[in-house]
């Protein structure tokens, strides 16, 4: 034993964490950064922010951009590039502790005032006047606020996210793709219509989703107004809705739209993507989808059909409908569901609470994915472990793994394509892919519309 | 029919459920004293990692087993009487059987180390070693794995994540090359290293000390060097788990023997998964497969034997997976390991190539130009394909030609194949 003492060393440190000091203090740095441009943001909403115009405007931007990247920097830097969720489920946010709850009731309470109360919010509002005028040549309200936080969570996320999935291109590229559609086409585009005197019109959103789009009264005022501009929006709405939507869905799925284009998207993907396991799995959970999603698209066709009918028909079926229509959709949908549930729920029901339950797009790509579409998941042989991990991780709530362990193809109206099954499965075992044909996906795929009858009565 | 299986690991619930789709009036009981619900095995080192619940890592909704009428019975199984046709259970009165399925599992092995049954040493092959090595968790300061195998890395994995610094004993020259050939062998003990967790090859366990409480308080190893720790993780392999069976009259070698119908000797009783031993003619050795696949394989073929179909055994072509911390693993047909070890078959060589990084690498095994296997490392391939070209034999020049149909990596990543061509002909005959 006395040569066992004598060879007693100790043993080396864990060098995984090695420059591990370094990095914890840039993570303070960076949240520390962060947390000042909070604090002023706070102090915004309160009406006493610090300086005035531009300074106090930047004095928000600049501390939480700037910290919240070092931050994430500093928190992966060192760490070996892979699927790290390591905590997810047990950590504050993860799980569905007080600070879950907190944060739920914070997003809905931002969302109530600025629907319904943006007074409450004047102050922020005022924050962001400065780039309002230069961006738009209009003073902000409450909407240009909202868009401007919404474009820097985006991209703030968006870079806490390629940060997180470094290791995978088809991440990267898909965030990149989400940034700049929010950025550029979301933000950017309609602010710079406006400065030039023209319509503020969102490229990146369509009937059914925007349903004003297709809506008669919207296309006959857009029509009238005669500018070459306008007419091109009319043309564009009736094709990217019509024709475009089917297409490229029938290429490429839809994810094309609901995990690379849609603003509701990109924020659930990058801002969300903290909480995408906590959407329900259960049958339970599937069988209302597919009602709750189902009955707003035919509400709001029916509707649109309805107003044409009406327009064709002078009137005569209903009258002013059209107007408190649009009251109504307006409230219970776009407010209370997109927004209020939509995103105040996150941290509660997970991030894609408005896209798997009301959204109407989401229906109708939906559609043309499950049943006349190229995309699919492939499950690699009998590889699956059925470990879970593509069913915990998946934000529309698809028990992927129940198609997985048999070997079967996921192919699910559902699917937006974020392609994070495929990332965290550890076996490699799921593959997003175009095949060559429709017909191969599933047994019954060659056959769309009995596909269709079939699913109709289940 | 009364079916009672034992063990609800995936041999025994893939079992079950094979048998109810084949036969809707049988009388299916499904014993455990582990869980009440059956769960993913290689998900445990997940919900420890906090990537998952439990309840999140169970193949199948808990309303499963009641719509397909499985009885899940709780209990742990003391001993099972053929003649009387019954398992006697730790508490509650014994199951009557027609029909009787051990899918019994794996306990890891133990090779009479001094110490190795102190507290704070341990296996990690059941839910009830995830809360034993909770349990220790408290002011853990270093533990200390022995054994170089994939449940050995998981648990360093695991504790890593957890930012409890680990050594692991590893008795060969590189990382599991008792299966991996040399240079893949050495790859995954480089991204081991990188990963900050302190490998140790050609090391062996000599002794646990007692700290004098009946706890493990270090390890001394071959060379005599003590090494503190609080855990130590017994990952030298697994042997079937035969206590529920003992004292009966069903024949046992190493595993329960059976035949390639998973039929043992006593009567009405069937084995199946990690724990079955399936008896090969005379001169072979015995054959125990310890995998998830496996395991649903066994079930499957169980069931239609169970219900008269006559059948026997044939896993296919070999196929496997696994994940070194980041880094994937995939096999089909079958690669001679490295360490000097015998050749699979005569005559096999290979051709290899590796990124420059270290972290992607394809390995074609043939027979005279015609290829048998392949072995990758952070390049996904497509099973059906590879399994197709190994059956027909295919020309490994053909091989290399139509390599992207086998990638199975996702959309948008760098493609290798050019590169993997350039430097794989270059290596052929």
């Amino acid at each position: 034993m006395n040569a066992v003492a004598q060879a007693t060393t100790q043993a080396p440190p864990d060098t995984g964490d090695h420059a591990g000091s370094t990095r914890k203090t840039w993570q303070a740095v960076g949240l520390a950064l962060t947390a000042v441009g909070l604090l002023q943001f706070a102090l915004a909403l309160a009406r006493v922010p610090i300086g005035r115009g531009w300074f106090a405007l930047l004095l928000f931007l600049g501390p939480v951009s700037l910290g919240s990247t070092l931050y994430y920097a500093a928190r992966y830097h060192g760490t070996t590039p892979g699927i790290k969720n390591n905590s997810t489920v047990t950590g504050a946010l993860g799980s569905l502790g007080v600070v879950a709850f907190g944060l739920g009731v914070l997003l809905t309470g931002f969302y109530i005032l600025l629907y319904w109360y943006p007074k409450g919010i004047a102050g922020a509002t005022a924050l962001s006047d400065p780039l309002s005028r230069v961006l738009r040549g209009a003073p902000a309200d409450q909407y240009f606020l909202y868009s401007f936080l919404y474009t820097v969570a985006v991209v703030l996320f968006g870079v806490r996210f390629i940060y997180r999935y470094r290791h995978n291109r088809y991440q990267i590229v898909r965030t990149f793709s989400v940034m700049f559609c929010q950025l550029g086409l979301a933000f950017l585009v309609p602010s710079f219509l406006r400065l030039l005197g023209q319509k503020e019109h969102y490229f990146t959103y369509f009937w059914p989703l925007s349903y004003n789009n297709l809506f008669p009264n919207s296309i006959t005022g857009l029509w009238a107004d005669g500018h070459a501009f306008t007419i091109f929006i009319v043309f564009w709405s009736f094709v990217i809705s019509l024709v475009a939507v089917p297409i490229l869905t029938y290429f490429v799925g839809k994810r094309w739209y609901c995990s690379w284009v849609c603003g509701c998207g990109g924020l659930a993907e990058t801002a969300g993507d903290s909480f995408r396991h906590k959407s329900s799995k259960t049958l339970r959970a599937w069988r209302f989808e597919r009602w709750s999603i189902h009955l707003v698209l035919v509400f709001i066709v029916v509707t649109t059909a309805l107003l044409w009918l009406n327009l064709f028909w002078g009137g005569a079926i209903l009258g002013k409908a059209s107007f408190h229509f649009a009251r109504i959709y307006g409230f219970g949908v776009g407010m209370v569901l997109a927004g209020v549930v939509g995103v105040g729920f996150y941290p509660l029901l997970g991030n894609r609470v408005w896209c798997r339950f009301f959204c109407p797009q989401a229906a109708l790509l939906g559609i043309f994915q499950r049943f006349l579409s190229r995309f699919r998941i492939t499950t690699n042989g009998g590889q699956c472990m059925s470990c879970g991990n593509c069913s915990k991780y998946c934000e529309m709530g698809i028990d992927v793994r129940s198609y997985a362990q048999r070997g079967d193809n996921i192919v699910r109206a559902s699917c937006v394509g974020c392609g994070i099954c495929a990332a965290v499965c550890p076996r490699g075992v799921l593959k997003l892919e175009n095949g060559q044909t429709h017909a191969d996906r599933f047994d019954g795929a060659a056959k769309p519309l009995a596909e269709m009858m079939k699913s109709l009565k289940s | 029919m009364r079916v009672v299986i034992i063990g609800n690991g995936v041999a025994g619930f893939s079992a079950a459920l094979a048998l109810r789709r084949r036969d809707p009036k049988a009388e299916i009981v499904m014993v455990s004293g582990e869980s009440d619900y059956p769960f993913s095995r290689p998900a445990l080192m997940y919900i420890f990692m906090g990537h998952m619940r439990t309840e999140d890592t169970r193949p199948y909704e808990d309303w499963v087993w009641q719509k397909n009428r499985i009885e899940r019975v709780r209990a742990w199984v003391t001993g099972v009487d053929t003649k009387a046709r019954r398992v006697e259970l730790d508490h509650g009165s014994p199951l009557a059987y027609d029909k009787l399925v051990l899918a019994l599992g794996s306990t890891h092995n133990k090779f009479g180390w001094p110490g190795q049954d102190l507290e704070g040493v341990q296996g990690f092959v059941t839910l009830g070693d995830l809360e034993t090595l909770e349990r220790s968790m408290a002011g853990l300061q270093r533990a200390v794995i022995v054994g170089g195998g994939l449940i050995g890395l998981e648990l360093a994995e695991m504790l890593h994540s957890r930012h409890v610094p680990v050594t692991m004993l590893v008795r060969e020259s590189c990382y599991w090359n008792n299966v991996l050939p040399d240079e893949e062998a050495k790859m995954v003990g480089e991204v081991i290293r990188a990963e900050g967790i302190d490998l140790r090859l050609e090391s062996e366990l000599k002794e646990i000390v007692d700290g004098g409480s009946g706890r493990a308080v270090a390890v001394v190893t071959g060379d005599g060097e003590r090494i503190d720790c609080g855990v130590v993780g017994l990952t030298a392999g697994v042997r079937p788990n035969l206590s529920a069976v003992e004292g009966s009259d069903i024949p046992t070698g190493r595993g329960v023997e059976v035949d390639f119908s998973f039929r043992s000797a006593a009567e009405d009783v069937y084995a199946i998964g990690d724990c079955a031993e399936l008896v090969t003619p005379e001169g072979e050795r015995n054959v125990i497969e310890q995998l998830w696949y496996t395991g649903k394989m066994h079930a499957e073929v169980l069931a239609d034997v169970m219900t008269g179909t006559d059948r026997t055994y044939d896993r296919g072509i070999w196929y496997n997976s696994a994940k070194f911390v980041d880094l994937e693993f995939h096999t089909y047909g079958r690669v001679t390991a490295g360490g000097g070890g015998p050749p699979v078959r005569e005559g096999e060589q290979s051709v290899f190539w590796a990124h420059n990084r270290g972290r992607h690498s394809l390995r074609i095994a043939h027979v005279e130009g015609r290829v048998v296997g392949f072995n990758s490392l952070g390049l996904r391939l497509r099973q059906e394909v590879c399994q197709r070209w190994i059956a027909e034999r295919l020309d490994v020049a053909d091989v290399l030609g139509r390599l992207n149909e086998a990638n199975f990596d996702p959309e948008l990543y760098r493609k290798h194949e050019p590169e993997i061509r350039g430097v794989m002909k270059e290596q052929l005959p």
